[in-house]
This record gives C-alpha cells, sequence and structure tokens, in this order.
C-alpha cells in the first residue's frame, strides 16, 4: 500500500513539473489545442447542427491550432460561462482563450492573464425604433432604456447621460433574451448593450429594418484572447498568429491565395517573411516557416474571419468600423514581422 | 316502493337486461362526480373551463396550426407561417439528443440507451417475461455501458464482464459475505487496471500504460470518446441514472450511520450530511469545476463529468439520508426489539426487517429526491457542461435560429415532464404493489 501511495505522489509530481514548464510542448504531445469559448454567442461561437463550433472566436482557436498542429480542425473546445472562463484558463484545462472576453487591467494583473492584440473593438451602444425618429444619443432625453442590472453597461450609462446633462428612466431586465420582449412591446424606447450584441439582437427581429443602431459608441470594450501568465513562448506565439491574420489582409493574402503566393518568393518582402520565403521567423516562435501560411489557410485573414462571421452581409450585419484596418480608418495596426 | 316490483315472474336466469338505474354510469354522472361535485368544485371547473377556453386556441394556432415545420432558417420559418419553428428542433434534434458526440459513433449511445431500457424494466417491473436472465445483464449493464460510451479496449471489457460473473456465480453458490467484500475489492482494483491503467495514472488517461498488453486485440476495440463531447439528453440520462443509482445504497448507509451507537460512524455521516445540506448544488458545481483544479496539482486533469457525477450523487445521498432516516423513524421501536429478539445480528435485522418497512414508507419522498435529483442536473450548464438547456441556448446562438427561445424551453420543459411524470406514475404503482394494509 505505501508502494502504490509513493508511486502515486511521485507520478503526481511529475506531471505537476511537466504541466507548467511549456504548453507549446504539451499542446503538440497532446495533439489537440484546448481552446476556451463561450456556450453561446450569436456570430462569436456557437455550435452549428452538426455539433461543430461556428464563429469568430472560433475562428481564430483554428488559427492558432493550425499555426501550431498544422490543422485548424485538432481543436477541443471547452464551452464556459463568464463565471468559469478565467479558471478554465488558470487551472490549464484550457491552452488559451477566446471568448468575447473585454480586456482591462485587473484581468491582465490580478488574475495573471496575458491578453493578446485586441482582435474586435466593442463598445456600448443605443438601438432605438426608427418610428422614435431619433438619430443620434443625445436627443435620448427622457426616454425609457432597457440595460442589463449589475454589468458595467449600466454604469457607463449612468455616466454618459449625467455628462450629456439629460435624464433617462431605467427598464432593468436581467438578460439578452428578456430585452427582446420588452424592447418589441415598447415597454422600453431604447435598448442599451455593447454593439455586437445590438446587432445579434436586431437581426433576430422579424422586422430589423423598423430598427436602427445610433452612431454613438459609449464605452470602450476591446475584446482580446488570452493565455496564462509565464509562459512567454505560447503568449509570442498567440500574439502573433492574431498579428498574422490582421497582417495578412492588409497585405491581401486571402485563405484563396495564400497556396500560391506561399508557392514563391514574390517582390514584396514583407509578404515573403510572413509567409516564411525570406528568413525564419517561425523558428523564433518555436514553430516552422509555413505556420503563418497554415494559420491563414484554416480559416482566412481577419478581414475574411470577419465578413464570415459577423461582418455586413451577415445576419448581424456588423460594419467594420474601428476594426478596420488602420489605413482604412480603422485602429488595427498590426505590429511588423521582422 | 311497490310499483317497482315487475309485473313479470322470470325463472331464475332468464330475467332480460334491464337499463342501469339512472346516474350509475355515462358521460353526465362522470362530469357531475368529476366535475361538479360541489360548490367550490363547480366554480373552479368553470374557472379552468374558461382559462383553457382562452388559452387553447391561442397555444394550438402558434405550436400546431400555424406553425413551419420544415425550413433551413428562421426567415424561411417566418415566411411560411407566423406561429412557432419547429424546423429549428427538428434540425437540431441530433445535437439535442448526443450532444457533440460524433455522428458515426452515435449507435452505441443509441445501443446503450436500448440496454438502459432493458435493465430498466427488467428491475422495476416484476412481471417482464424473462425478468431473470435479464436482472443478471442489468447487472453487467454500467460496465457494457460505460464500455460503449467511452469506447476502448474490448478485451478489458471482458475482462471485468468475467469478474463480474464469478463475483456473481460465487454469490450464487452462498458463499460468506467477507469473503465476498474481499472478491469485489479484487475485481475493483482489476477493474481500475484494465479500465484506467496503473495507480496513479490520471482518470481521464484510458491509453494509459498497460500492466499487460491488451492492444493485440483489435477487433474489440471502440473508437475512444472524451467525456467532453457528451451533451444534451444523453448527459441528462447519464447524471440522473447515476445520481439516481448511487444516491440510495449512499444514502441508506449515511441514514443507518447517522443513528449508529458509534460516535465515530456518528458524527462523521452527521457532519456530511448537514455540510452538503448547507450548500447549493450550484456551489458544488463551482467546486467541482474551478476549486479542485487548485487543490490539485496543476495539470492534474481529473476528467469533468466524473467530478461532477460525485459531487451530484453525494448531494443527492444527503437529502436521501434524511428521507430515509425519516422512514426509519417511523417504525415503532418494537421492529427492531422483535428482531433483537429473534436474535438477529444488526445486518440480518436491518435488511430483513427495518429497511424494508422504512423504505416502502418513504416511496413517495425517495422518488421527490429523485426527481429533483433529475431536474437539477441542468445546473451543470454554469460549470459549461452543455445539457439540453444548454444545446438549447447554444443552439440560440446560431445566426440562422437567434431569438426562437420559446421553442426551445417549451421543448426541453416536454422532455423532462415525460420523464419525471414517468417517474412520479412508477412511483404510485409501486406504492399500490407495496400496499399491505397500513395506507390512509
Amino acid at each position: 500500500m505505501k508502494k502504490t501511495l509513493l508511486a502515486a505522489t511521485v507520478a503526481l509530481t511529475a506531471m505537476a513539473t511537466t504541466a507548467q514548464a511549456d504548453t507549446l510542448e504539451d499542446v503538440k504531445a497532446r495533439g489537440e489545442l484546448n481552446c476556451v469559448v463561450t456556450t453561446g454567442l450569436v456570430g462569436f461561437a456557437a455550435p452549428d447542427a452538426d455539433g461543430q463550433w461556428q464563429g469568430f472566436d472560433v475562428d481564430f482557436c483554428r488559427a492558432v491550432a493550425a499555426a501550431v498542429l498544422g490543422d485548424g480542425s485538432k481543436v477541443k473546445f471547452i464551452p464556459s460561462t463568464g463565471k468559469t472562463r478565467f479558471t478554465l484558463l488558470s487551472s490549464g484545462e484550457g491552452d488559451i482563450l477566446f471568448r468575447n472576453t473585454t480586456e482591462t487591467m485587473s484581468r491582465d494583473a490580478d488574475l495573471k492573464l496575458s491578453f493578446l492584440p485586441v482582435n474586435y473593438y466593442d463598445g456600448q451602444g443605443f438601438m432605438v425604433p426608427k418610428a422614435l425618429g431619433v438619430s443620434s444619443a443625445k436627443d435620448l432625453d427622457g426616454a425609457s432604456i432597457c440595460i442589463q442590472t449589475g454589468t458595467t453597461t449600466e454604469l457607463n450609462l449612468a455616466d454618459y447621460f449625467r455628462t450629456n446633462g439629460i435624464s433617462y428612466e431605467p427598464v432593468p431586465i436581467e438578460t439578452n433574451e428578456e430585452a427582446r420582449p420588452n424592447y418589441l412591446a415598447g415597454r422600453c424606447d431604447v435598448y442599451t448593450t455593447d454593439a455586437s450584441g445590438l446587432a445579434a439582437t436586431r437581426a433576430a427581429f422579424e422586422n430589423p429594418d423598423e430598427h436602427m443602431v445610433l452612431p454613438e459608441i459609449i464605452s470602450k470594450e476591446p475584446l482580446a484572447g488570452a493565455v496564462r501568465h509565464g509562459d512567454d513562448l505560447w503568449f509570442d506565439i498567440a500574439k502573433w498568429t492574431v498579428l498574422a491574420l490582421i497582417a495578412a489582409e492588409e497585405m491581401g493574402i486571402t485563405s484563396e491565395n495564400v497556396e500560391e503566393m506561399g508557392a514563391a518568393a514574390g517582390d514584396n518582402p514583407n509578404v515573403n517573411r510572413l509567409l516564411g520565403l525570406e528568413g525564419d521567423f517561425g523558428a523564433m516562435i518555436g514553430l516552422d516557416k509555413q505556420w503563418a501560411m497554415r494559420a491563414i489557410a484554416a480559416g482566412g485573414n481577419y478581414g475574411e474571419i470577419f465578413d464570415k462571421n459577423i461582418g455586413p452581409e451577415t445576419a448581424l450585419g456588423i460594419e467594420r468600423g474601428l476594426n478596420a484596418q488602420w489605413s482604412d480608418g480603422g485602429i488595427l495596426y498590426a505590429a511588423p514581422i521582422r | 316502493m311497490e310499483e317497482m316490483i315487475p309485473k313479470k315472474q322470470y325463472a331464475p336466469g332468464e330475467h332480460p337486461e334491464m337499463p342501469p338505474p339512472f346516474k350509475t354510469k355515462g358521460a353526465g354522472l362522470w362530469l357531475q362526480q368529476n366535475l361538479f361535485s360541489s360548490p367550490t368544485n363547480i366554480v373552479l371547473s368553470i374557472l379552468a373551463i374558461y382559462f383553457l377556453y382562452k388559452m387553447l386556441p391561442g397555444l394550438l394556432e402558434w405550436s400546431l396550426l400555424d406553425a413551419a415545420f420544415t425550413g433551413s432558417d428562421r426567415n424561411e420559418c417566418r415566411a411560411k407561417a407566423g406561429g412557432a419553428c419547429w424546423a429549428f428542433i427538428s434540425e437540431r434534434l441530433p445535437l439535442f439528443t448526443y450532444g457533440f458526440y460524433p455522428a458515426e459513433e452515435r449507435w452505441r449511445v443509441d445501443l446503450s440507451f436500448l440496454f438502459l431500457v432493458i435493465s430498466a424494466v427488467a428491475l422495476l417491473w416484476e412481471k417482464c417475461p424473462l425478468r431473470k436472465p435479464l436482472m443478471v445483464f442489468a447487472v453487467f449493464f454500467p460496465f457494457i455501458a460505460a464500455f460503449l460510451l467511452l469506447g476502448g479496449n474490448g478485451v478489458k471489457l471482458m475482462v471485468v464482464l468475467a469478474c463480474t460473473a464469478v463475483v456473481l456465480l460465487l454469490l450464487y453458490r452462498g458463499f460468506s459475505s467477507a469473503f465476498m467484500m474481499v472478491l469485489a475489492l479484487v475485481v475493483a482494483v482489476l477493474a481500475k487496471y484494465a479500465f484506467f491503467g496503473g495507480i496513479g495514472v490520471p482518470f481521464t488517461d484510458i491509453h494509459a500504460t498497460q500492466l499487460v498488453d491488451l492492444n493485440q486485440f483489435t477487433q474489440l476495440n471502440l473508437k475512444t470518446v472524451s467525456t467532453d463531447l457528451f451533451g444534451g439528453f444523453m448527459l441528462t440520462l447519464i447524471i440522473g441514472v447515476t445520481g439516481i443509482a448511487f444516491s440510495l445504497p449512499l444514502g441508506v448507509l449515511l441514514a443507518l450511520g447517522r443513528q449508529s451507537n458509534l460516535p465515530i460512524i456518528k458524527y462523521s455521516c452527521v457532519v456530511f450530511i448537514e455540510f452538503i445540506r448547507g450548500v447549493p448544488l450550484i456551489t458544488l458545481l463551482f467546486v467541482a469545476s474551478t476549486m479542485l483544479s487548485f487543490f490539485l496539482p496543476p495539470g492534474t486533469t481529473f476528467n469533468l463529468l466524473v467530478r461532477v457525477l460525485i459531487m451530484v450523487t453525494l448531494f443527492a445521498s444527503a437529502y436521501m439520508a434524511e428521507v430515509v432516516r425519516g422512514g426509519l423513524q417511523a417504525l415503532p421501536k418494537g421492529q427492531t426489539e422483535a428482531a433483537d429478539a429473534l436474535g438477529l445480528k444488526y445486518g440480518p435485522a436491518m435488511r430483513l426487517i427495518v429497511l424494508p418497512q422504512a423504505l416502502k414508507i418513504s416511496i413517495p419522498s425517495i422518488v421527490n429526491t429523485f426527481i429533483g435529483l433529475y431536474k437539477d442536473s441542468v445546473l451543470v450548464i454554469v460549470i459549461g457542461l452543455l445539457d439540453p438547456l444548454g444545446i438549447g441556448r447554444a443552439s440560440l446562438s446560431s445566426t440562422e435560429w437567434n431569438g426562437l427561445t420559446n421553442e426551445v424551453y417549451l421543448f426541453v420543459a416536454l422532455f423532462f415532464f415525460v420523464s419525471c411524470y414517468g417517474m412520479s406514475r412508477y412511483s404510485l404503482y409501486l406504492e399500490n404493489k407495496l400496499h399491505t394494509g397500513h395506507k390512509r
């Protein structure tokens, strides 16, 4: 009995020491990337009829898996709620988190997460029926507003109206689902939540065209992926995979032409470096030369991922806005790969 | 009374059949007895009929008459009909049933379910044909189902089944219980080796190093399916059946322990029961999903489903213990004393005299706890396991079906109603069967 106990202890300690050290090695040994996603958010992550996860966040998981393991389908998705997401990551059950998570200082420092480059700039907005005849949030003086209680949106709303010296009447609701019937029945004039959430809610209306999202965005919600503190190599892999997708869009590399462009070195040294035709940047993050090629081939560049899941052509119909490339008036700005 | 007597006299047995006396049969009588038997009932019946009259047409219109049964997304449904969009549910039915279980392996879930039904019928229904052999099958069922659902090495299953068969056979021959305990322990250790590899290997790692290389008989192997792909109704049934099967024996032991004269046993049972009852299930689930990972060394992945099963079982067993204790206390002390007088030891006295009576009294509360446990299984969504409700919510987040909340909740409610109502009817049947004259 003593012997078995001893054996068990040794085995556990051995596992403990190996697990902490090297996420990249763990993922390679496992042959699967454990990616923490949401239990379901329109456009960002949701299972389809065959049980395959689809969405904006999901495609970033697949890109990292493609870069590391060479196959974008080698991902195990761990659905998480707002309460369990960070523990799943810090306990080591998840290797990486893409779960429409706002980057904040306390999460970074206190929860010991390392945030990847922001992949979606969200912010709180307002939705009104077109019949109300307002074109700006500043016209909303005296309006009744459906607002989820106990959230930062509630505080943002109060701040915004106080700053602008106008008044409103809050109609407290619990969840997004509750907002729909209340808003449609006219119990409130306005519904406010994150702009992506507004778009999703509006898309499910019977007559979405009768409602509009006002141009004002009153808060900053930079959504970003995250990894644990303490594994810098793994952080670099994840960070540069996200940046590679953004850079790919800027350079015009898509999932369709990436094979072709990666076949032989072209005139653009930036493209050559990204696709591993010049220098050996993959080796710096413990990967091979084709890491970025595979990441782009998995789900497309940033623009393709955006358009496919949440862009203007989808039911959500979200415009690029802040999430456009810096050269197109947005603030997406990938650091150079060199 | 005089004129009621028929004038004509008949020979015995020749009398023609007469119409029944007034108000002893027919719809009118049924209505009067069941709906209009007293002023209160008349008022209540009229109110109920009024509400049904107000509600039913709308419900029927929405759910059946003006509903769309085909279509590939919400807008197609809306174009067809103004009511419910059942195309959503039918498209997502596999997801609701199997969760993320790989499509080509789903026959294994179906087969396990069939086996579950067979075992349950054999165990629960006295007049089941071939009951004895089927009950033996039910003993093997947990191993077979675990193998089918998880996959793995077929030879290991054979080893476990053979060990179980030996134990059964010896039990049948009437070996002493101490011997059986030792044997059961040996079987448990063997099963542990066969299914999970050596001691110290994490439970999830089914492919871990073996003592003997069993991988040579590959034709018996099934593809391994990880438990995080489990979901939907399948997950509810796994949690429900495991919780129900283990919480009753555990609860009985705890209840007996609480009444024990040995202080250590008594107080450890008391502390356990009171602690579990004092903490909400949702907290225990959070502990299972998040805290345990902090207590265990980093990197130890203890299967989440196993953690949940343990927590749900412990939770239900604490409640079960109190239910059974209620039954035990309802028995007159004379019963135990009579058992003592007969010279029965503690074990036989409990098994033959006390527990059969105590459990019979407790049936309604026991089934109550079962139903509660079964319905509580939807709480696993807070730790990211997708039960039918979780699958429903996740499906609502697909761009095609966003917003069809009513359909999802109605569908899931129907599933739970059917299973819980079934349990409740079975408990009634059991009560009637065991009714031996004490019922008031």
